[in-house]
Order: C-alpha cells, then structure tokens, then sequence
C-alpha cells in the first residue's frame, strides 16, 4: 500500500512541476508563435509539436541522446558535476514537460490568435508597450484557452508512461510514477491494487478533461 | 501649419498612393470601401508602415522614409476610434477609460477620467462592462479613452458606421463638441456623404488608392472633378 501511495504522490509532484515549467516556458513560446513573424517559425511549431505525435518511446529515446550520462548536454553536465538526470525523479519531470509541452503551447497559441487585432492596436494607439499589451490585454482575453491547454498539459503529464520508463526507469520507491506502478502491478498479477490505480488515474483524467473543456468554452 | 501626409503603400494586391494636407480644421477621407482610407488611418497611426513618404504634423516628424523616422504608434499621441470601437471587453468603462492614460498618475488620471464620464453622459456606468451598455454610450467610451491623453490628433475610422440613424445624427453632434472642447485636429474616415458634409470643412475623396478631389463638401458638390465624384456623392 505504501508504493502506492507513493507513486500518487510522485506522479502528482510531477504533474505539478512539470505543468509549472510548461506554464512559464510554453506561454512566451506560443506568444512568439502566435505574434510574431520570422523565418523558421513554423519549423520551430513542428518542432515543439513533435512530441505530440511521436511515440513516447521515441520522444524518450531523443531525450536519452540528448540528457543522457554521455548525452550531447548531459554529458557535459556529468563531466562537470558528476550527477546525471538519469533514473531521478527529475527525468520523469523532463520527460513529462517534453511530452506535454505541446498541449499547452497548442492552445495557447490558438487563443491568442483569435484575440481581435484592433483590440491589439488600440493598446498601442493608448501608449501602451507591446509587454503590457501582451500582459493587460492579450492573455487576459487568452486565458481561457491558456488554462485549458495547462489543465490539459497537468493531465497528460500525470499520465506520462514510455518517455519517462525510458529516462526515468522503473525505480520503486524512487521513480516508480502511477502509469509505472500500473505496469508493474499488472505484470505481478497484483490485480486489486492495479484496478485501484487505474480507476483514480481515470477519475483524475475526466476530471481534468472536464475543467479543459469548461474553460475553453466560456468566451467574453 | 497641420497635417501632411504623403504615403506609399504596396500589400495584396492593393497599392495606396497619396498625398494631402489639412489645416486644423475637421476634414473627411471619403470613398466606397476598399478605396484606402482606413489603410491611410493605420498608416498614419504608425499601425502599418509605409513603403516610403512622410507624415508630420505641424513641426513633429512622425514618419520620412527618406531619414528613416518612425515613431511607433505609442509615441505618436493621436487618438485612435475604431470602427468596431475596440473597447476591451474585460475591462469596465471606468478601467477602459484609465486606460488610455498609461502615463499620468494615479490622481491625475482618476481626475481626467472623471471629468470625461461626466461631460460624456457617462455617470453611473463605470462599472459596466462593455457588452452591458447601449451603442451609444459604447461610442461614447471609445471617444473618452482615446481623448483622456490629451492627444494631439484624432482619427476616426468609420466609428458611427454601425448605428441606427438618429444615434448617427447625434453622435455627429457630439463629435462637434469633442471637436470644439478639445480643439484639436480631427480625420474622419465615411462613406455617407450627408455625415462628411455635416462634420468637416474639407473632404478628401478617395479611389481606388489615389486622390480624385480635395475640397470643401460645397465644392465637391457643385463641381465633382469627374463621374466617379458624382456617383460616390449619389449613392
């Protein structure tokens, strides 16, 4: 019983780290997508949006390359420091933020498309710079769909399973997430606890796809 | 002394080619839709840039492709009205007013904001939000927030286009008044020749991107410089 509660708190902490992270990163990201045009723009879309529809494994492998102990940066992060990312709770953060990002840059970047140009303009005719037209005006009017696209990005995070097995592992009591303690508890033929599991994971889903679906409706 | 405008402009298709000058006195862009003179408003309001030409009102240069000015629509102080308003559908008449003066003081703006809700027959309404108030008093809020910066200039894109014709008969008068409280330069973009005559002492007549005729709404009237005048004056 206690694994299992240990992998609802860790899949939870995750959730919460890695939505946090994709909040404060992916909101500039679907700004810049939204708003402004330079070349490779739509490179860069394709590029965050990837994640979405490769497989995880696939997602996770790239990650390996990439965070790995003789990865192309986590290399020089264990030559430096001697710790590596790798079979840390913190690779399930990294591999969820990858594989959520998108949901929320996704939305976020279709809500502040649809905020009406001349509502973007009168802010600049006032005086007002583009940072507070963006701050006062732009994501206000976005929010709903911002939310949305967070409440989506907590809820595929919490249910993250082959990127984060990849980087993450299979540790219990260390890295051992809810999908991962599914996995496990099935394999094992431990079949109470694996249906226990599988039903908060499924009410904990529908709840987060209700409040998305809430949020992205309403309109000013 | 006023405003000279001489702009170039290539985008879709569309190439919009003028040059005019105004006094301080109202003057009207008038012209069937799609002849350039919102396009000619945006530029003139720093929103779109030109290819090449120049903007300045009485001593400030506020565009001149040639030295390579161009003020950004935040420092150029012209009051903007939009045809569908733009007022900020999540802000209050009394936030949407506050915030057309990002600069003042918290005092002085309150002080300013005040004195327009009441000579604009606002009162009673600053907690309303935008979608909670008439047509009407909505123009009436777009006209205040663009004015309560004191700016230098107003230009008004179509902003009686979507109102019922007594509500335009007095929102003409009103815009009189703004004129005469406030005595600054103002362009209105119309294509009802019975509003451009009512409210501007010059019209400037657009088609299709150039100037056909410049003069006051009498003269336009008496002499149209060519079919096109008379059709656009008739329709």
């Amino acid at each position: 019983m206690e694994s299992v509660l240990f992998s609802v708190r860790l899949s939870l902490q995750v959730a919460c780290l890695s939505t946090l992270l994709i909040v404060v990163t992916g909101i500039p990201i679907a700004y810049l997508l939204a708003r402004k045009a330079f070349r490779g723009r739509e490179v860069l879309d394709m590029i965050f949006t990837l994640p979405l529809v490769l497989p995880p494994t696939v997602t996770g492998y790239y990650l390996i390359i990439i965070f790995g102990r003789n990865g192309l940066l986590g290399g020089f992060i264990y030559q430096w420091t001697g710790w590596t990312i790798m079979f840390t709770w913190y690779a399930a953060v990294l591999a969820s933020y990858v594989v959520a990002l998108p949901l929320l840059i996704k939305t976020a970047r279709a809500a502040i498309e649809s905020v009406d140009k001349n509502l973007i303009n009168a802010s600049y005719t006032l005086g007002h710079s583009e940072i507070n037209t963006a701050l006062k005006v732009i994501l206000p009017l976005a929010k709903r769909g911002v939310i949305a696209g967070a409440v989506l990005a907590f809820a595929r995070s919490m249910g993250e399973f082959g990127a984060t097995l990849m980087l993450a592992g299979n540790l219990p009591g260390k890295t051992e997430t809810m999908p991962i303690a599914i996995y496990s508890l099935s394999n094992s033929g431990e079949w109470n606890k694996a249906h226990g599991l599988v039903m908060l994971m499924t009410l904990i889903s529908g709840l987060f796809l209700y409040i998305a679906n809430r949020y992205s409706k309403r309109t000013f | 002394m006023g405003l000279y405008v001489n702009l170039q402009k290539k985008v879709n298709g569309f190439s919009l080619g003028i040059e005019w000058e105004i006094g301080h006195e109202p003057a009207v862009l008038f012209g069937f839709s799609g002849a350039g003179k919102s396009m000619t408003l945006q530029l003139i309001a720093g929103l779109m840039k030109p290819d090449s030409g120049v903007v300045h009102l009485d001593d400030t240069l506020y565009f001149d492709s040639l030295s390579k000015t161009d003020l950004p629509p935040q420092k150029r102080l012209f009051g903007y009205v939009f045809q569908d308003l733009a007022l900020f559908p999540h802000m209050t008449v009394w936030q949407n007013i506050l915030y057309g003066a990002p600069l003042l003081s918290g005092n002085e703006k309150a002080d300013r904001a005040h004195d327009l809700i009441r000579s604009f027959k606002l009162s009673g309404l600053e907690k309303r939000y935008p979608s909670e108030i008439s047509g009407g008093q909505k123009q009436r809020v777009a006209f205040a927030r663009a004015l309560i910066r004191r700016p230098r200039m107003l230009l008004l894109d179509e902003p009686f286009s979507a109102l019922d014709r007594p509500l335009r008969l007095e929102m003409r008068d009103f815009l009189k008044e703004v004129r005469e409280t406030f005595n600054i330069p103002a362009i209105l973009v119309t294509h009802d020749f019975d509003e451009a005559a009512a409210v501007s002492d010059q019209i400037i007549i657009y088609e299709h991107g150039r100037i056909t005729q410049t003069g006051s709404p009498e003269q336009v009237k008496t002499a149209p410089a060519n079919g096109y005048v008379s059709h656009l004056i008739s329709s």
